[in-house]
């Protein structure tokens, strides 16, 4: 086990690369630490999986270095890595039987016949095929052949890390939230670094320890859940994280106050002169609804979640999302929205802004 | 409203029965009636029952030709298959070059059997052909019309040529299904190459591999065109395979009984092998289903 250390990493696809736009990693710095449990969250084509394939050894990344503790690892084959891999589709070897293919890494590196044999039947047990053992692989569902390709990530005990590609897309609800919970309860108990890359945020957030943010090709944001939620780094994170997302809205920022379309809207905090396009964000759990202080909102719709609604109404424009208690009613009388001060964020260019030191 | 019942969407297949009744009934009916009869001409016929089938059978020409007919199947089999499959893996998956061996690939399969019969018959001459002469120049004692096994290498490498294309291309379009999280996973897994093909590709081509096995031994076990325009079934009977001696027997003999029966039992033998290779492939999609 090791901490992994990315240096100046960036990769292309393209042979010869002209610009950043070529980039499907832009450079980055990033160290993982040794026994860690993160998720690797963002959209469709964020590059994601080409992060998860460099540091596994699958693909070489065109510029930088991949570092496992003190060994530079850039040019070493995955075998060599000593890592596990998951991927988002079933993989797993037709012609062998179950119990073969959860002993085939095993059997590979040359492990004694009665450790492979106790340490098989302790993952079977884990992911509930102990019965099936000797069964083919070929004809399972879906679901049971990706219990194999977990358990074949697991069944290493001295691997670096555990890379996790999606792994659970294929699976159904109920058995997706037990497995997760195996991953986590593993993770507690062996320490493995494990990295889970995910585009489902509740998958992301109930996982990890530290999430890690992806947007365009970039790490935006590092952090606990907590720290994503309450202080997005960029906008993408407020609005990929939370249910519904951040709201934001262009706004002037003159010290301690927003100017919104003629309307003031005080900040928690004083803001030294900013450059570029400024808006603020403000999550709709910190949004109240009020009959007269605040915004003005034409409330448009409101949708019923169960634990609570969902407002939606206009502001100065644009559309934006309230959440309101349950049991609070919510009728024509609320004609206005208030955000908290001290949980509005300040961005510029999509990222986001300190407020000034000293200030008050 | 009563429904009217009318049966005339019969005479929809009509079509289709006359066009089978002609190219296939009726020609294999002949068959039959040759097999069955002995004839002098002019359309006399008389019955000899199962004769011609007892003369077959207890017929040294077909045993040897048939001894001929399987080890030739099983050689360019033996050779065909695994070549394919080397071929296959080693073609380039995307790219420029994969189309351009593609194309490459396909060309022996699209030129006419005579053709390719033609070109190795002058491709061999010892006087005029690439091949004969620099063979003789290199010292070889190499003659296609006069030594037996020259002969066979010549049918045998010959057909090699042309068709071992079928089965690369069979196996690379098996290969080319293969997702490639699958070699991610091995590699991760620390898979030796031999496991790889073992347990990944070699599965994932398997149904087509059959299709190939099944194609290529039905075409070489019925081969005519090329050997006889090479060899003419020769030096000797040597490479005088069933086909050819059929229509010797048939054409140049004008045995029609004899030629008929053997016509049937050769049919009868490339359907059971057919029948076979059939269930096993239905067996394999099932399993691959369960």
């Amino acid at each position: 086990m090791a901490q992994i250390t990315l240096k100046n990493l960036a990769h292309s696809y393209h042979p010869t690369p002209k610009g950043e736009q070529d980039f499907a990693l832009k450079e980055m710095d990033h160290v993982w630490q040794d026994g860690g449990a993160y998720a690797l969250l963002g959209s469709s084509g964020c590059g994601k999986t080409t992060l998860l394939n460099i540091i596994s050894g699958l693909l070489r990344p065109s510029q930088g270095r991949v570092l496992f503790g003190d060994r530079d690892v850039t040019d070493a084959e995955t075998a060599e890595r000593n890592i596990a891999q998951v991927f988002q589709f079933p993989v797993v070897y037709d012609t062998m039987t179950v119990r073969d293919n959860l002993a085939f890494p095993l059997r590979n590196r040359g492990k004694d016949a009665a450790y492979i044999a106790r340490r098989v039947d302790q993952i079977a047990r884990m992911i509930g095929m102990e019965t099936i053992l000797d069964r083919k692989a070929r004809g399972l569902t879906a679901d049971a052949k990706q219990k194999i390709s977990l358990g074949r990530g697991m069944v290493r005990e001295d691997v670096n890390a555990i890379l996790f590609d999606e792994p659970l897309t294929v699976i159904d609800p109920h058995m997706k939230w037990e497995l997760r919970t195996q991953l986590k309860q593993l993770h507690r108990e062996f320490g493995h670094t494990m990295i889970y890359v995910t585009h489902d945020q509740t998958e992301a957030l109930t996982f990890a320890d530290k999430v890690v943010v992806m947007y365009d090709g970039r790490v935006v944001q590092m952090g606990t859940p907590e720290e994503l939620f309450e202080t997005p780094a960029h906008t993408f994170v407020g609005y990929f994280i939370g249910s519904p997302g951040m709201n934001l809205l262009p706004a002037e920022i003159r010290g301690s106050t927003a100017h919104l379309q003629g309307a003031a809207v005080p900040l928690g905090a004083a803001y030294g002169p900013i450059s570029g396009r400024t808006q603020i964000g403000i999550r709709p759990e910190y949004a109240v609804l009020t009959e007269g202080d605040g915004l003005p909102i034409a409330i448009r719709r409101v949708e019923d979640v169960g634990r609570h609604r969902i407002v939606r109404g206009e502001v100065a424009g644009q559309m934006i999302s309230v959440i309101a208690p349950e049991g609070m009613p919510v009728g024509s009388a609320l004609t206005h929205v208030r955000f908290t001060p001290d949980r509005i964020n300040v961005y510029a260019d999509d990222w986001r802004v300190a407020p000034a030191e000293g200030a008050v | 409203m009563e429904k009217t019942q009318n049966n005339k969407a019969w005479f929809l297949v009509l079509p289709v029965l006359v066009l089978v009744a002609f190219s296939a009934v009726i020609p294999l009916m002949t068959v039959v009636n040759y097999a069955v009869n002995d004839t002098f001409g002019n359309n006399q016929f008389f019955w000899a029952g199962l004769e011609w089938f007892d003369e077959m059978v207890n017929s040294q020409r077909l045993h040897d030709a048939l001894g001929r007919q399987i080890l030739f199947s099983a050689i360019i089999l033996a050779i065909e298959v695994p070549l394919g499959i080397y071929i296959a893996l080693n073609m380039p998956k995307k790219g420029f070059w994969a189309s351009v061996c593609l194309v490459l690939m396909a060309l022996p399969l699209l030129i006419p059997f005579n053709v390719v019969g033609t070109i190795w018959q002058i491709f061999g001459r010892v006087d005029i052909g690439l091949l004969g002469h620099y063979l003789a120049k290199l010292g070889f004692d190499y003659n296609y019309v006069s030594d037996p096994v020259d002969a066979w290498i010549t049918v045998i490498v010959m057909d090699v040529w042309h068709w071992t294309s079928l089965v690369a291309l069979l196996c690379y379009a098996g290969l080319q299904s293969i997702p490639n999280a699958y070699y991610q996973a091995a590699r991760v897994d620390q898979a030796s190459r031999w496991a790889v093909f073992r347990y990944i590709e070699l599965p994932k081509m398997a149904g087509v591999l059959l299709i190939a096995v099944l194609l290529r031994f039905m075409d070489s076990f019925m081969i005519y065109t090329e050997p006889f325009v090479v060899t003419g079934g020769g030096p000797g009977n040597s490479t005088t395979f069933l086909s050819i001696d059929l229509v010797k027997m048939a054409i140049g003999q004008f045995d029609l009984g004899p030629a008929a029966a053997f016509s049937i039992m050769y049919f009868l033998v490339i359907l059971l092998v057919s029948w076979v290779f059939y269930t096993v492939m239905t067996n394999l999609d099932k399993e691959e289903g369960k």
